[in-house]
């Protein structure tokens, strides 16, 4: 396999017939070629819609109050539901739950540093809630269990707050007034999603129970379970339902009384319609690469023939059988590898070349309008190195494949028939 | 060197079958030159096929060199060719996409001999048959006379025991046969034996021994003595005029 004699005499074939071999070689590389740009532009599909999740965990369900739709135990529908603090120690004792956090929003308020103010809304939480979110904490902590318990006057700013009232000076440790309170500057987050936004000023659930007379109310529970699978997850749904239903006298099938957004289902089914789309990627890939390697094979059984009577003079010169099936089957892979490695590298380069004009694209867009980026369909449209590393092991055999047949037919030639005509 | 016993051989075509060689027993010593005549179709290229193991044989034995020749793997039998035996053919038969040096080093090539060091003993060879300047040309820039005497230096390069050439000449003019049949004496002088078809009685009157087939068995089998008379009585029928 890696004598230098033999690959010698095999490039020195292949030299000497090069239009027959590019002609063998076009086939496989506009296979691979064709595979990896359908690859590449179905894994911008996945990777565009699925970088819509990337703002909080994947495995989150966000429960809000609302109004019954049914009558139930005694109760007119229409009834408003009020999320309370007993709701969220009743999920959190459940099963599978990892982190949990309430939110409950003060409103609007004026914040102020210095000679420097705005409107801000203040939200209130426990410290799960940066995992929930997955908030990036750009300078100094998010809330912890001691402001929690203290229920300190602290606050973790969004990053928009920091630039517009703080204005280079570091926030850390500096007092912020909202409206009348002051609150110290614990932390600075930013947010993956920029949709999402970071105009919020965070605050311990506690401190706000005490300053803004939060009492025992929430407004809405965000929460992550351990993994789980879709239907472990629909399962957890239910129970939440079942429970918030038996704490707040509404019917268990009312779904209106209370709203659940739960982001694994909604991850999994988008996830699923790309496997599917995946799968169908391969299967057109692969078949064209099969034709590619039919292709090669016919070619190699053509090229046996037309060399019958120099395989019966080697023959009569001393090549064993292996040593001919190793020159049509090595012949074979090297050209079917190269000429895929040429395919595979067209096709990656224009799909990174797509992928860079896009992300050029993206970036004026964002200039231009300071807009915070809206749905993504299509994002780096490109093919992981993983898969072009199986990809090449897929030519190396595809090529083996392709040359083992007329490989075992050039073996079997008989030199006297060989030599026999002219 | 070489002991056929009885050697039998039939091509088979559809239901026919033809008998070729039909018994076929023959001493040939190590450093013999020997001649295979006979009218066209007589089974001299069969002979010499079985001869080279290039084809087997139906019964019989054939013994080579002390071994016997019989039902032999592919492996076995290239190791025979490769090894033992050289290649001399009517049509040449070299390969057209190769040079001068790189055919004549193919046989080393399958020896396991390095590049460099097969190129260098294969001008080596070319250099003995006056061709050491045409050894970067390719085939089809020869002549016959030239694309033989590369042929033959391919046959002699791995040092065999036998040289087995069917009608060696047969593509060549008289001057051009003399050479070849020139070379192939000296190499035979080298301890090599030498096994030749040819039709020309005058190329089969240079060898030492003379077997005439005929009707699938050795009809004549002329040697020594008798070999001067044979020389004779055809001298005068290939006296050029
Ligand atoms: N592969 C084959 N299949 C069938 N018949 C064959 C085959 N090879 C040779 N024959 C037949 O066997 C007979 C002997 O053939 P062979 O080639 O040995 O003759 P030859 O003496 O060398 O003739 P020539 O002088 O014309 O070369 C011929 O009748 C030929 O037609
Ligand atoms: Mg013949």
């Amino acid at each position: 396999m890696f004598d230098i004699d033999k690959w010698q005499e095999i490039l020195s074939t292949i030299k000497k017939n090069k239009l027959r071999t590019f002609l063998t070689g076009f086939a496989v590389a506009w296979g691979i070629f064709m595979l990896m740009v359908l690859l590449g532009a179905g894994n911008g599909l996945s990777n565009g819609v699925g970088s819509n999740f990337e703002g909080n965990a994947i495995n989150a369900m966000w429960i809000w109050s609302r109004e019954t739709s049914m009558p139930h135990a005694g109760f007119q529908s229409g009834r408003r539901i009020q999320l309370t603090m007993d709701d969220l120690e009743a999920i959190s004792e459940m099963e599978k739950i990892d982190k949990i956090s309430a939110r409950y929003w003060i409103g609007d308020r004026t914040y102020a540093f210095g000679n420097e103010y705005g409107n801000y809304n203040t939200q209130s939480c426990h410290p799960d809630y940066m995992v929930i979110e997955k908030f990036e904490i750009t300078k100094g902590r998010f809330l912890n269990d001691i402001d929690m318990q203290y229920a300190r006057k602290v606050m973790v700013i969004g990053a928009d707050i920091d630039n517009a009232l703080f204005k280079g000076v570091d926030p850390i440790g500096q007092i912020l007034k909202v409206g009348n309170v002051p609150f110290k500057v614990i932390g600075v987050y930013a947010e993956k999603d920029p949709r999402e936004g970071t105009r919020q000023g965070l605050i311990p659930i506690t401190t706000a129970q005490k300053l803004f007379n939060a009492g025992n109310r929430i407004h809405n529970i965000a929460l992550t379970t351990f993994d789980v699978s879709k239907n472990e997850s629909q399962a957890i749904e239910k129970e939440i339902r079942n429970l918030l239903a038996q704490n707040h006298k509404f019917h268990p099938d009312d779904e209106r009384a209370v709203g659940l957004y739960n982001s694994l289902e909604n991850y999994i089914e988008t996830m699923n319609i790309f496997r599917t789309i995946k799968m169908f990627v391969w299967l057109i890939g692969i078949g064209t690469l099969i034709a590619g390697i039919v292709g090669v094979s016919n070619i190699m059984l053509i090229v046996v023939k037309e060399r019958t009577k120099e395989i019966g003079i080697r023959k009569a010169l001393g090549a064993t059988p292996a040593s001919i099936v190793g020159l049509v089957l090595l012949e074979s892979i090297l050209i079917t590898a190269l000429a895929g490695y040429v395919g595979m590298f067209l096709g990656i380069s224009l799909m990174e070349m797509v992928n860079f004009a896009m992300e050029k694209q993206a970036q004026a867009n964002v200039g231009a309008s300071g807009d915070r980026g809206e749905m993504r369909m299509f994002m780096n449209p490109t093919v992981d190195l993983g898969i072009a590393v199986s990809a090449m092991f897929l030519l190396v055999s595809a090529g083996a494949l392709a040359g083992y047949i007329p490989a075992r037919r050039a073996a079997a030639v008989k030199p006297i028939e060989a030599l026999h005509d002219e | 060197m070489i002991t056929l016993t009885n050697i039998h051989k039939s091509y088979q075509m559809g239901t026919n079958s033809l008998h070729v060689l039909k018994g076929i027993d023959l001493e040939i010593q190590q450093g013999e030159f020997v001649s295979i005549m006979g009218s066209s179709g007589s089974g001299k290229s069969t002979l010499l096929n079985i001869l080279g193991i290039l084809d087997n044989y139906d019964r019989g034995e054939y013994h080579l060199d002390g071994q016997l020749i019989r039902n032999m793997s592919e492996r076995k039998a290239a190791n025979y060719r490769n090894e033992t035996l050289g290649f001399i053919f009517q049509s040449f038969n070299l390969i057209s996409f190769k040079n001068a040096v790189e055919n004549v080093a193919l046989p080393l090539y399958y020896k396991g001999i390095r590049r460099k060091k097969r190129n260098a003993i294969a001008l080596e060879y070319l250099d003995k048959l006056g061709l050491k300047n045409w050894a970067e040309h390719m085939p089809n820039e020869l002549s016959g006379g030239q694309k033989q005497r590369v042929a033959i230096a391919r046959a002699l390069i791995s040092q065999p025991k036998v040289i087995l050439a069917d009608e060696p000449t047969g593509a060549l003019d008289t001057q051009t046969s003399y050479e070849v049949m020139e070379i192939l004496k000296s190499v035979n002088k080298e301890g090599i034996t030498v096994i030749i078809v040819t039709h020309e009685h005058d190329i089969a009157a240079m060898t030492d021994k003379i077997i005439k087939l005929k009707d699938g068995n050795i009809g004549d089998l002329i040697i020594n003595g008798d070999l001067a008379s044979f020389k004779k009585e055809f001298a005068k029928e290939l006296q050029p005029a």
